[in-house]
């Protein structure tokens, strides 16, 4: 039997029937067409499926897509909406030379924002602790650690902005 | 591509009607918490149920309590990240807390649960040997009504736990360190603490002065359930923590584990690797007991 839900993607209500046996990584996208969510191992291994779900970082491949009626759901798609002014994120990465293929990128700023929005200057063992779980093939993770340094001193400079 | 075949999926309110879809649900059923074990067998074909039920939406089963007076409850749907960052299990269960932070990564540890990691059963469950440690009680419910089991007494096998018919477990509960006690968990795994422990030694030692009162050790991955080293513990009683001493408890727990070679590590690695983690992990703890 198929499940009529409703989940909220990157500010959007989406409505779809799914199929229990379906991934939130399927149905984001197939369905969503939202191809930023990649699909590497499947298995919670790689970390390229990330996805914030109701503000925390999960694997794709790991959830099922009927279980997120209600939630609020972020891909990397949603840190830019407007597809003008990136996020700070998304500003570092490119700044520090954090990507080369791509196939890792959008996985790994999700796992940045889980990090960063708890914690806002993480040391560099906390950043390579809140990244164990994304795989990078090549860049040897150094640039990625840096840009990620970087973007929460971004990330502070605009909040302390908005409340000066 | 790993698809999941079709199944069935049910979200009851309440441990009273999980129970009962279970029970009718028979063989062809399972429960899930967070699902990152079972998604993946099922997505391996090593499990195949037809119908799953999911926990989460439980009212209350996903409470994390804590009293001066009766200890630490942690409920079925509690997530690993979330007991890694509770206040008060840093504050007076560091070691559980601990142990829920080496487990796996971040995103699993925000899908994943502590009940979830013990009713899987695996030999090398992360979060299994301290509060193997700590003396924690499974609260189960079934059909037949409610019982309490010692941690000590859920393991059966790989796989396999104490829980019969459509029993689930609703929550663990630990009691309040003894006075003067500390906790500790070591494991090593091929790659810092991402990939299934090879070998884990989990301690909780009491200490009067200087000298060992008491302590329960516990070896993860190096049999088919995580197994206590009683003879180890022995000898441990009534003295001062020394090299020596630590060196013959790590002898004589090798000698109670029964490592065999998987993919984790060979039966040699483990076998030497036991008895360095066992006398790490009675110092570590002795140390947080005398730091109380
Ligand atoms: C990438 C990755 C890395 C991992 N790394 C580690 C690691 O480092 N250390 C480690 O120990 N584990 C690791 N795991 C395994 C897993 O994440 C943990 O065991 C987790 O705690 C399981 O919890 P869950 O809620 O997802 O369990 P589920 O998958 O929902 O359930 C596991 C089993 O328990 C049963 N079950 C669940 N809840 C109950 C209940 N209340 N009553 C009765 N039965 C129940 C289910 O039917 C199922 O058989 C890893 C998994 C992945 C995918
Ligand atoms: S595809 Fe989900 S973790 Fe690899
Ligand atoms: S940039 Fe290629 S995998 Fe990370």
């Amino acid at each position: 039997m198929k499940h009529v839900i409703t989940l909220n993607v990157n500010g959007d209500p989406y409505t779809v029937a799914v199929n229990p046996s379906q991934t939130l990584n399927e149905v984001l996208r197939e369905n969503l067409n939202l191809t930023g969510v990649k699909f590497g191992c499947g298995e919670g291994d790689c970390g390229a499926c990330t996805v914030m779900v109701d503000g925390r970082a999960v694997s794709s491949c790991l959830s099922l897509a009927v279980e997120m009626e209600g939630k609020q759901i972020l891909t990397a798609e949603g840190l830019a909406p407007t597809g003008e002014t990136l996020h700070p994120i998304q500003e570092a990465f490119i700044e520090k030379g954090a990507i080369q293929c791509g196939f890792c990128t959008c996985g790994m700023e999700m796992a940045a924002l889980n990090l960063l929005t708890k914690n806002p200057s993480p040391t560099e063992n906390e950043i390579r602790e809140g990244i164990a779980g994304n795989l990078c093939r090549c860049t040897g993770y150094t640039k990625i650690v840096e840009a990620i340094g970087a973007a929460g001193e971004k990330m502070r400079e605009s909040s302390e902005r908005k409340t000066s | 591509m790993k698809r999941l075949s079709y199944f069935e999926y049910r979200v009851p309110k309440t441990v009273e009607e999980a129970i009962e879809l279970f029970e009718s649900g028979g063989a062809d059923a399972r429960l899930m918490a967070g699902g990152t074990d079972l998604l993946m067998k099922m997505k391996h074909g090593a499990m195949t149920p037809k119908i799953l039920i999911s926990l989460k939406k439980i009212d209350g089963l996903d409470t994390i309590a804590f009293s001066e007076k009766t200890g630490l409850t942690i409920g079925a749907t509690a997530l690993l990240a979330d007991v890694a960052s509770h206040p008060d299990i840093v504050e007076h269960y560091p070691a559980v807390a601990e142990a829920a932070r080496g487990t796996a990564n971040v995103q699993v540890r925000n899908m994943g649960t502590v009940v979830g990691n013990l009713c899987n059963a695996s030999p090398a469950a992360d979060n299994a040997p301290t509060l193997l440690a700590m003396g924690a009680t499974v609260h189960i419910q079934g059909a037949g009504g409610k019982r309490d089991l010692p941690l000590e007494e859920f393991f059966k096998g790989p796989g396999l736990t104490a829980l019969r018919g459509a029993e689930m477990v609703t929550s663990l509960s630990v009691p309040l360190p003894p006075a003067g006690a500390g906790a500790a968990y070591l494991s090593l795994s091929a790659r810092g603490k991402l990939d299934c422990t090879a070998v884990g030694a989990a301690a909780m030692v009491t200490m009067k002065g200087d000298v060992c009162d008491d302590v329960r050790l516990f070896i993860a991955s190096c049999g088919p359930t995580p197994l206590r080293a009683p003879g180890a513990e022995q000898i441990m009683r009534g003295k001062p923590i020394s090299d020596d001493i630590l060196e013959k408890a790590g002898e004589i727990a090798t000698g109670e584990a029964s490592p065999i070679t998987d993919l984790r590590a060979s039966a040699d690695y483990r076998t030497r690797i036991i008895a360095v983690l066992a006398g790490r992990a009675i110092k570590a703890a002795s140390k947080r007991a005398l730091a109380r």
